[in-house]
């Protein structure tokens, strides 16, 4: 899995209320909210596994977090720095290898909840770490590639996308198809083969957006504070559809934050000892 | 029964011009005091396997080590882009790099089938993605569907990887040349059973190996030349022995991102250095082992 790739730059909601927290915070609490205690999760390097953490110190102490190295429950008190960081390796339930967590753990569809960020996604949720330009092989952009992406996508009982949102990556059509969200819509997952639900939630730098029960098309259900709808319709490269309810996203609370930061000084600290 | 020689030697005798060479380790234990002395021995035209290219292949790549690649995700991990990669597939530096891509689940069972000595493996995967319909370096689809002969399911196909050679890393041998590693384990036992040939570098060799849990033992029968390389995975981890050297991870970033100081880190940091030396290649990142 990738990171996403987002830097700590200002959203609008840290224009309003300046300093209190980073557009990164708020995300990260947002995406730590989604995971419920006891969810077994796939989390990969980045926000994914800060979310992860984060939901692990402070509302779900049991959640299981298995990284593709092939760390089944793994308990670190700091972030690691790689998915090989040895402090999965040391504070995990069991190590399995590569082909296992793939065969036996993925697979079969024992994992609730996958995270993946991405460089595009579109309107159906299909997501593109592959390649950014017309053609394959001669692209404008040669992104990492797949990774653990696409079966995580089809397999996990269902996937939150965590990614920064601008136009040029919430696209109308991705170059790349790395990983299937809904497809090209309502029953393609299922015509695919895909045993898991697909992407529930896609979690950005400006709020949520969830599929359509009907359309499965990507719909602004939660906005974060001081972001407006047009805020994020100005980053949505197609016609974005908004939820009848949308939500105000609760900011950071001041113990979400203490725990974030206590996570990311403690494993600033440890980078680069040997 | 594997023989215990040199890093130099143990590449000089597997690794030839042309070769298919896997050199694994995922994240962890990679062996990167191979991968240079792959770059010192100046080995052409190699078609690189390996999961994770990471900064390991990085290297190779931009020192014209290699014209093919098969990967699953080629990134610098937990840091951002690997920069001569890009520049081989987006502008054909220092050569032009032919990919074979899939992903890591597909890799995975790559192994396992060439592990297994059958032509094939078969999983859940790919179905729908833009994967499926890439050619591999044959020219023909890599990725292909199968129908379950007993329920008639769709599936996914996809070859044996047979790689030439082998490389790995691992925490210690002893002296009759049987290997032991633990923590991530990755594919690395599949890589060197599934290779024609294998080299394990390891971090020190020792009279006995005691019992770790979760170790992965390949015994000497399985593998042809053991080198003992204290630091021979430095800048990844090395369980047990030694941490990743992640300023040298954030260092890489700059150093590859331009070709001249990337050809002034190959002078200093590989061609400057004796074979078999730990801790090569922090030299021109400013930031030593």
């Amino acid at each position: 899995m990738n990171a996403t790739g987002s830097a700590a730059a200002a959203a609008p909601a840290a224009a309003a209320q300046p300093a209190a927290y980073t557009a990164d915070e708020m995300m990260t609490a947002c995406a730590a909210r989604a995971l419920p205690d006891g969810t077994v999760c796939f989390v990969g390097i980045g926000l994914p596994s800060a979310a992860a953490n984060l939901a692990r110190a402070t509302h779900a102490p049991n959640l299981v977090l298995i990284y593709e190295s092939g760390t089944i429950g793994a308990k670190p008190d700091r972030l690691p720095l790689s998915i090989g960081d040895g402090i999965l390796a040391e504070t995990s339930d069991a190590v399995v290898s590569v082909p296992e967590i793939f065969n036996y753990w993925l697979q079969p569809g024992r994992i609730g909840i996958g995270f993946l960020g991405a460089a595009q996604i579109d309107k159906f949720g299909n997501i593109n770490t592959t390649v950014i330009g017309e053609t394959y092989d001669r692209p404008k952009v040669r992104l990492p590639g797949a990774g653990g992406a696409p079966e995580i996508a089809a397999s996990c009982r269902e996937v939150i996308v965590v990614m920064w949102q601008t136009r040029r990556s919430f696209v109308q059509r991705v170059d790349f198809v790395t990983s299937v969200g809904y497809g090209n819509g309502p029953g393609q997952r299922e015509r695919l083969g895909l045993t898991g639900a697909g992407p529930r939630k896609v979690i950005t730098h400006l709020g949520v957006l969830e599929p359509d029960p009907a359309t499965c098309e990507l719909t602004l259900t939660g906005v974060y504070p001081g972001v407006s709808v047009a805020d994020v319709s100005a980053q949505t490269g197609w016609d974005l559809a908004v939820s009848g309810s949308l939500e105000v996203i609760e900011p950071p609370s001041p113990p979400e934050l203490t725990a974030l930061r206590r996570l990311q000084a403690i494993s600033a600290g440890s980078e680069g000892a040997s | 029964m594997a023989e215990i020689v040199s890093l130099a030697d143990a590449v000089a005798r597997t690794i030839h011009d042309g070769d298919a060479v896997a050199m694994e380790g995922f994240t962890h234990l990679i062996p990167f005091a191979a991968g240079r002395e792959v770059i010192r021995q100046r080995r052409r035209d190699l078609t690189l396997i390996r999961m994770t290219p990471d900064v390991i292949y990085d290297q190779m790549i931009g020192a014209g080590c290699a014209s093919k690649l098969i990967f699953s995700w080629g990134g610098n991990p937990g840091v951002g882009s690997l920069h001569r990669f890009r520049d081989a597939v987006e502008n054909a530096w220092p050569g032009p790099l032919q990919l074979e891509e899939h992903s890591h689940a597909g890799m995975a069972n790559r192994y396992v089938a060439g592990a297994s000595g059958v032509p094939f493996a078969v999983l859940r995967g790919y179905s729908g993605t833009g994967l499926e319909g890439l050619p591999g370096l044959d020219g023909n689809p890599a990725i292909r569907p199968i129908t379950c002969p007993f329920t008639g399911e769709r599936l996914t196909a996809v070859a044996a990887l047979r790689p030439d050679v082998a490389v790995i890393h691992a925490q210690r041998a002893d002296r009759a040349g049987n290997v032991q590693f633990w923590g991530v384990t990755g594919v690395q036992k599949e890589a060197v059973m599934g290779a024609q040939r294998s080299v394990v570098t390891v971090e020190e060799i020792v009279d006995v190996l005691g019992p770790q849990p979760g170790a992965v033992v390949l015994p000497s029968w399985i593998v042809d030349y053991v080198a003992e390389v204290p630091g021979g995975a430095h800048p990844s981890y090395a369980l047990g022995y030694s941490a990743r050297d992640n300023h040298f991870y954030v260092a890489w970033d700059e150093i590859s991102r331009d070709r001249e100081r990337f050809l002034r880190w190959l002078d200093t940091d590989v061609f400057g250095v004796s074979p078999g030396l730990a801790g090569a290649g922090t030299g021109e990142g400013g930031c030593g082992a």
